[in-house]
């Protein structure tokens, strides 16, 4: 009889939670030391996964760095709520320019310092871009490929929350399909955005074939952590594409910000893994993928497939689109794994 | 050191004696000269510590720009016509984060209909961008100007804009004085910005600002640009100190001493016009030339002076305020209000339309006789025109307009009077 290996929930892992974890261990949030890069303060709405995502990654990234880091940030909510000047929430050298350019900007000040080193007048400052989903996926779409392509020393990191928010939440190219903004109204023959459009732009850094591109979700902050410290110990190009829900945007409750992004990733809708050089590397398997309708049902953009006569077809269509990522990026643990 | 160069390659020449430490190009004609050479003196090695990026547009090229402006690096970058356009957003952000960045701009004409050839469309059509506007009328006023440039923008932590005739100058050999390195560096200290992105002292940069200081933050741009009137002038001598050459200035003036007629151009045409001059002085007439060379600031006080005895004015432009006249003309005309001046606004050389000696002096001499129209266009085909129109008239579905007045014209390459 073969011996079939019993684990426990929580052992070997870091769900335990700190105390139980050596200091070493423990997360760089769960470090009083931390940077608090975005501080308190600053006018998100109540629960923004960007905010969450923001805080979490750039601290990360400062704690890889020895706090040797300047940010560019694109336009959209997180510039916006992070600077009404004169108050800054940033305690980093942080600069905004455009919608479309943080990517052109970091390539910017990646050279700059590169420069200054050379000639010793400065050290070994490393470079963070941050946008939106439209200041990413988009508008900025031109600059990042360029960024990607000469392999430029910068990390960006996309916060996708799925729609223009900071405009009044309008439909993006990460917008999923059915789902309701401003400008794909639950109206006419196809309510919500319609199927068969959109770009996912992972897997479009990973085609630039960068040293890294990884996706993760508010809803795992060792994950996450981890993706960007490793980010950090590379050179040239690095993306990190991270799911933030929008509690304004998505119609969820604030307090269920962590929970969305954790159904998005256990349904097989946000495929979280990482790559380098255009292979995936690793993933974060589902244990038991949960129906669509779990991450579907709570969000108000969704409302209208959820009537009197719910759109049974349309739910089957992104089921599929989630059976189809677990598929592709082979998502669903096997027995033994979790 | 006198040397017989393109003039592109004696910007190159230029720029790289400035010390640049991040260079970005993205190729438009008729600039493209000027950044081949930079890249090739980077990746050479003979001008160190230098980054040199080939961007994927020119949108990107700004944004580098100022990305590394903004972290303490002396940047340059060079565009042209469509590439200009295409970078505005980042151009008037530049001015706007007051990023003393220097960019040429090979002056090309706006499309459509796409032409290569030279006018001052480009740059002027970001006349209120808030960047300085220098503009050069022969190579070595180009090759000057640009080390000047590095010092105005970085004294006043504003962009500057060097323009120079595109294929006029950009691809005309002649002869320049390159200057030595020492003598650049005796005139040009070291970058020393106001802000900058150090982890070392944390600052955030680009916040949004609303109505409560937006108008102090706006009009802060235009008291430098009131700076650089005074700052332009003495950088002229100083420049003349070490380098022995009278270069740059807000204006010049040749033969406008007892002149009834006074011209005013921008860029080579002053060239020309200046001939043109010399022999209706020799015929005994009174007319002389004024040559705005700071196009942005715009020396007012400097044109009322330098008009003040004189009857008439002509603003010769290769521009066109399309639905109202000239660009330059109107400025010219704010500075001289109240003067009781008789002023003529003519559009020239538009999309690289040849000026000649002959169609200056036969308007030269109109314009002394008060016949010219108050806005002329100089050498218009009018034949061209009206058949257009005409078709125009008799059938709706005329067609694609600048095509058919090709074919009308029926030649096919650039017309040279
Ligand atoms: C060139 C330009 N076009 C449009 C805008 C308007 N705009 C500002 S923020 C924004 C939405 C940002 O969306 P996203 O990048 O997804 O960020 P989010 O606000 O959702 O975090 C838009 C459309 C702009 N500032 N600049
Ligand atoms: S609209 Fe959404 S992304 Fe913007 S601050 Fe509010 S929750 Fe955050
Ligand atoms: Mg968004």
């Amino acid at each position: 009889m073969s011996l079939q290996p019993v684990k426990f929930y929580q052992t070997g892992t870091f769900t335990v939670g700190n105390r139980l974890l050596a200091p070493e261990e423990r997360s760089v949030q769960a470090n009083m030391q931390r940077t608090s890069s975005l501080n308190s303060g600053h006018r998100a709405c109540q629960g923004c996964g960007e905010a969450l995502g923001a805080r979490y990654a750039i601290d990360a990234a400062m704690n890889a760095t020895n706090r040797q880091l300047i940010a560019a940030n694109a336009t959209g909510c997180l510039e916006v709520f992070s600077t009404p000047y004169p108050e800054t929430s940033w305690q980093i050298p942080w600069i905004h320019s455009l919608f479309g350019n943080a990517a052109a900007v970091a390539t910017g000040i990646a050279a700059a310092i590169k420069v200054k080193k050379q000639k010793g007048q400065g050290g070994d400052v490393r470079v963070v871009a941050q946008g939106g989903d439209g200041g990413t996926t988009d508008i900025g779409f031109g600059c990042l490929s360029g960024m990607f392509e000469r392999n430029d020393d910068v990390l960006y990191i996309c916060y996708d929350n799925g729609g223009y928010m900071n405009t009044g939440v309008q439909r993006s190219s990460a917008t999923p399909p059915a789902a309701r903004t401003a400008t794909t109204m639950p109206l006419g023959p196809e309510p919500g955005n319609v199927f068969d459009q959109g770009k996912f732009v992972p897997a479009i850094a990973m085609a630039h074939e960068i040293p890294y591109v990884a996706t993760a979700t508010v809803a795992d902050l060792r994950d996450l952590e981890y993706k960007v410290t490793k980010a950090m110990g590379i050179r040239g190009a690095r993306y990190i594409h991270i799911l933030v829900p929008c509690p304004l945007g998505w119609g969820t409750a604030s307090h269920d910000t962590i929970r969305m992004a954790r159904l998005a990733k256990e349904t097989g809708i946000f495929p979280v893994f990482e790559a380098e050089y255009g292979e995936v590397k690793s993933v974060l398997a589902i244990r038991r993928p949960l129906p669509v309708e779990e991450y579907l049902r709570p969000q108000k953009r969704y409302a209208h497939l959820f009537g009197k006569s719910p759109a049974v077809a349309t739910i089957a269509r992104i089921q599929a689109l989630a059976d189809k990522n677990i598929r592709k990026y082979r998502l669903q643990a096997r027995q033994g794994e979790h | 050191m006198l040397k017989q160069t393109e003039g592109s390659h004696a910007v190159a020449e230029a720029v790289a004696l400035c010390r640049p430490e991040v260079i970005c190009a993205y190729p438009i004609s008729p600039q493209t000269h000027i950044v081949e050479g930079l890249g090739e003196m980077v990746k050479s090695g003979d001008l160190k510590d230098c980054e040199f990026i080939n961007v994927e547009s020119e949108f990107a090229a700004m944004s580098v720009a100022i990305g590394s402006s903004a972290t303490g690096a002396r940047t340059y970058t060079a565009t042209a016509s469509q590439g200009l356009l295409f970078m505005v957003e980042a151009v008037y952000n530049a001015s706007g984060l007051g990023l003393p960045i220097v960019m040429t701009v090979a002056n090309r004409a706006i499309g459509a209909p796409i032409n290569i050839w030279n006018d001052h469309s480009d740059s002027l059509s970001q006349r209120d961008c808030g960047w300085i506007q220098l503009f050069a009328e022969t190579n070595q006023e180009a090759l000057d100007l640009h080390i000047q440039a590095f010092k105005l923008a970085e004294e006043l932590s504003l962009p500057v804009m060097v323009c120079m005739d595109g294929f006029i100058l950009t691809h005309a050999y002649e002869r320049v004085d390159i200057p030595t390195q020492e003598q650049v560096d005796a005139f040009l200290p070291p970058y020393e910005p106001r802000q900058v992105l150090d982890p070392a002292e944390p600052v955030s940069i680009g916040a949004m600002v609303g109505p409560e200081a937006f108008m102090e933050v706006r009009y802060l741009a235009h008291a430098k640009q009131m700076q650089a009137l005074e700052r332009i002038p003495q950088m002229a001598e100083e420049f003349q100190a070490v380098f022995g050459r009278a270069i740059g200035g807000l204006t010049h003036s040749y033969r406008t001493d007892d002149a009834d007629t006074i011209v005013i151009a921008m860029g080579s045409v002053l060239g020309t016009i200046k001939d043109v001059v010399d022999e209706m002085r020799d015929a005994g007439e009174k007319i002389g030339v004024l040559g705005i060379t700071s196009f942005r600031p715009f020396p007012i006080a400097a044109v009322a002076a330098a008009l003040k005895h004189c009857k008439r004015f002509v603003v010769l432009e290769k521009s066109l305020a399309v639905g109202s006249g000239g660009i330059v003309a109107t400025d010219v005309r704010m500075a001289v209000t109240g003067m009781g001046l008789k002023g003529y606004t003519v559009v020239a050389g538009l999309g690289g339309r040849a000026i000649t000696k002959k169609s200056l002096h036969a308007l030269f001499a109109k314009a002394g006789r008060g016949e010219l129209e108050p806005v002329t266009f100089l050498d218009l085909d009018w034949q061209v025109v009206n058949r257009q129109l005409e078709r125009e008239r008799q059938t709706r579905r005329s067609g694609p307009a600048a095509e058919s007045m090709l074919r009308d014209v029926g030649t096919v390459a650039s017309k040279i009077a």
